[in-house]
């Protein structure tokens, strides 16, 4: 009897120790992946703060914030902030559009819609890099079949990627083709998942579609709208792949937007300090214009919940 | 039978014999060209591990880091023998050049142990070097116990190994008394033209002897032509735009990238004969070049040439000759003229290319890597990359006399001896060595673009990018 319970006390002990110790054992993981996300964030930091070239050594030293304050008195710099963020509008903007186009039209799930949009999803199965370099011989003004096309519009010089007029449109392009059916899959989603009541006593009562598109349909789909531009924004600040393999950042600093700065002051000139300070800027960056966007998706997912 | 053969292969390679003795010796015997190519190797083999202790290292695994390219293709082509001779294992990668040096910068910034020894340029040594990602190769090369008497360093030509070394030292002569042997030349490149002998012909006109009678050739082509534009020359934004045609013909107008003056250097991209030269050039490209120039790389270049889309390339003799064989739509119709830009100058400046072997700071069996250096740069693995396979320009005095190599170079690629040959005393690295070379270079290309694209007028462009790289290397404790 006493050894039994004692055998029954045992256990006792132990699953009280368990399932005090449950909470940090089930936290660890996330802890070890905080540790995994902040070390390498954290050496950027301190990396950025050092006067160190790979091939310099013994000017390796703390410079404090001499590498921001040297980027910021730079022409060159914000030539590179402007380059980024338009080229991050530009495309996420057309593909907005675009993407917004074609989810609308395969927006009944017919059989041929659904075929359709599985293969509109083709370019985003495609490595941007390899994209871009089909596009490279696609635009080639020797053999090029794009070149071709234009020709037969009458422009029988069109350099593309290698005219200072004319490259940010062909990367734009590039990136359009590539990212378009990321933007119309996430919105033909939200579209087929909205609540069907309203669409429906809008075309009872014989409401225009333009009104029932910008009253009805518009303000629903926002909420997607805003995490396809966000997922967008982030990645296209940071577009590297497209413009490297076409241009390595020109004509001149025409296309020099963060990524490629960046790939080019480690990689080449070997300056791991203004490399580190350039990420960490456009770490900045990304992180101000997420909080807006992340922003905004919460205001509107108030009001929707407020408004039901 | 087969001893007889063996002991015919063994007194050539010992000089007993003379080619022709070993031809008709040969023919009597019945040795097939190709079994006779396979005898002579395994000939070389046997000479070269008689006086050298080629299996101390025996069962050790190599790894090699290899740009791919005709040189490595070669040295792959007999790397059966290296492994035969040592009882060593080679494995390697192959990258393509967009991103080769990519990835041994990659590989040698993490201090990785991957690869013992890869392909490197002389320039890039000027990085790897002082950074202590390579191995000083005097410690080898002096080092009886670890190279092979027969090695025969002194027959590399001169301003090649002058060119692969440097003392670390900004601005420091390359090739002084106290520079560290940072790579082995390899196989190298010069620059000069390169031309469609058809075109010429169609055109009427013949292989410019100067500057201004190339931008004239040029634009005469592209008016005659009507299709291929007149010259090829590199555009992308990077180094590699700045140093082959552009700085050989910089170069001999007695312009120089920088001064050096008291342990100190200052830009000197924008004297006036500088501006002159690069009025010409920007006028050449806008006038005669490809039309999507700035994006134009090594390859580039030499596939329009091939295919017929240019009618020249100013650029590496070693482009215009593989474009002159292979699969290539012109191939037999291409001819080569060294050239000298300035009017003034008695001969070509070439700068030169040298694909070099360098040996990682980071390997764990150097000393083995070593010996597959001193194999893949020995005059045997140069004779059998120059007369079997394209392993042009050998880097050594010896092979560049050999009969059969020049016979063979002479008969399907005529004038490609003579525009070497007459190039050659000329021709080194004319870059200062500095531990910025690749950023400097990159914004002198990037200058050089918006000068084409008529964004940035050239005097007030080349003023800017003088007071630029000053100010950086006033930074960098250089100005």
């Amino acid at each position: 009897m006493t050894a039994a319970a004692d055998h029954v006390t045992q256990p006792k002990t132990s699953s009280r120790f368990f399932r005090r110790a449950l909470p940090y054992l089930l936290s660890l993981p996330a802890l070890l992946v905080c540790i995994g996300i902040l070390i390498p964030f954290f050496t950027a930091v301190y990396y950025s703060l050092l006067r160190f070239r790979l091939n310099l050594p013994a000017l390796k030293g703390f410079i404090w914030f001499d590498n921001y304050i040297n980027f910021l008195s730079d022409p060159a710099f914000w030539n590179t902030v402007k380059i980024s963020l338009v080229y991050a509008g530009l495309t996420v903007g057309v593909e907005l559009l675009l993407g917004l186009g074609i989810a609308l039209l395969l927006q009944k799930p017919t059989r041929f819609n659904n075929v359709a949009s599985i293969l509109l999803l083709l370019p985003l199965m495609t490595a941007p890099a390899l994209a871009a370099l089909m596009w490279k011989l696609m635009t080639n003004p020797n053999f090029g079949i794009l070149s071709y096309f234009v020709s037969l519009l009458g422009f029988h010089n069109f350099k593309w990627a290698s005219d200072p007029s004319t490259a940010l449109l062909t990367v734009t392009l590039v990136d359009v083709w590539v990212y378009t059916p990321f933007i119309m899959i996430l919105l033909l989603a939200g579209l087929r998942s909205l609540p069907k009541a309203p669409f429906e006593a809008a075309a009872l009562d014989g409401v225009p579609r333009s009104f029932v598109f910008f009253r009805i349909t518009l303000p629903m789909l926002l909420p997607y709208i805003i995490t396809a531009s966000l997922f967008r924004l982030l990645d296209s600040i940071q577009q590297f792949d497209i413009i490297y393999s076409m241009t390595q950042g020109g004509p001149g600093d025409r296309l020099m937007v963060f990524q490629v700065q960046s790939y080019l002051e480690f990689f080449q000139y070997t300056n791991v300090g203004r490399s580190a300070a350039l990420l960490i800027i456009l770490w900045a960056i990304t992180y101000l214009l997420s909080n807006v966007f992340i922003k905004q998706w919460l205001k509107l997912r108030e009001r929707a919940h407020g408004g039901a | 039978m087969y001893e007889k053969e063996k002991g015919l292969f063994d007194a050539f390679v010992a000089g007993k014999l003379s080619r022709r003795e070993l031809l008709a010796t040969s023919a009597k015997l019945g040795i097939s060209a190709a079994a006779g190519g396979m005898l002579l190797t395994a000939a070389q083999t046997r000479a070269m591990a008689a006086e050298f202790d080629w299996m101390a290292h025996k069962g050790t695994k190599l790894k090699l880091l290899l740009n791919k390219h005709p040189y490595a293709d070669a040295m792959i082509a007999n790397l059966q023998t290296f492994k035969d001779m040592t009882g060593m294992d080679v494995t390697y990668d192959v990258f393509p050049e967009d991103v080769y040096f990519d990835k041994v910068t990659a590989a040698l910034s993490s201090g990785s142990s991957e690869y013992d020894a890869f392909m490197t340029g002389a320039y890039m040594t000027w990085t790897y070097g002082p950074a202590g990602w390579i191995a000083d190769l005097n410690e080898y090369i002096k080092d009886p116990a670890k190279t092979n008497p027969t090695y025969n360093w002194d027959d590399v030509l001169p301003g090649l190994r002058a060119s692969t070394a440097w003392n670390g030292v900004p601005g420091g002569e390359l090739g002084s008394a106290d520079a560290k042997q940072w790579c082995i030349p390899w196989g190298y490149e010069l620059n000069n033209l390169s031309y469609n002998v058809k075109m010429f012909e169609k055109a009427g006109v013949q292989p410019p002897k100067n500057l201004d009678e190339l931008v004239a050739t040029a634009a005469k082509l592209t008016k005659d032509l009507g299709g291929p534009y007149g010259v090829g020359v590199r555009g992308s934004r990077s180094w590699a735009t700045i140093h082959p045609g552009f700085l050989s013909g910089y170069s001999n107008f007695g312009q120089r990238d920088f001064t050096v003056a008291d342990g100190k250097l200052t830009a000197a991209m924008n004297t006036a004969e500088s501006k002159a030269f690069h009025k010409q050039w920007v006028q050449m490209i806008q006038e005669s070049g490809p039309k999507n120039w700035s994006t134009y790389t090594w390859y580039q270049v030499g596939t329009d040439l091939g295919a017929g889309a240019s009618a020249m390339i100013f650029d590496a003799d070693i482009l215009g000759y593989f474009m002159n064989g292979g699969d290539n739509k012109e191939k037999g119709n291409i001819g080569y003229a060294p050239f000298a830009a300035n009017p003034k100058a008695s001969a070509p400046t070439p700068n030169v290319w040298i694909w070099s072997l360098a040996l990682s700071n980071f390997s764990a069996q150097k000393d083995a890597a070593w010996y597959f250096m001193q194999w893949a740069s020995s005059v045997e693995h140069d004779l059998f990359g120059a007369r079997k396979m394209d392993f042009v320009n050998p880097v050594r005095a010896s092979v560049w006399k050999d009969e059969e190599f020049r016979s063979r170079i002479d008969k399907s690629y005529p004038g490609y001896l003579n525009q070497h040959d007459t190039s050659a005393p000329g021709a080194k690295i004319y870059f200062t060595a500095q531990p910025l070379f690749f950023d400097l270079t990159t914004q002198w290309a990037e200058t050089l673009q918006k000068m084409v694209a008529k964004e940035l007028p050239v005097d007030e462009g080349l003023d800017k990018l003088a007071a630029n790289i000053d100010k950086q290397l006033k930074d960098a404790g250089l100005g």
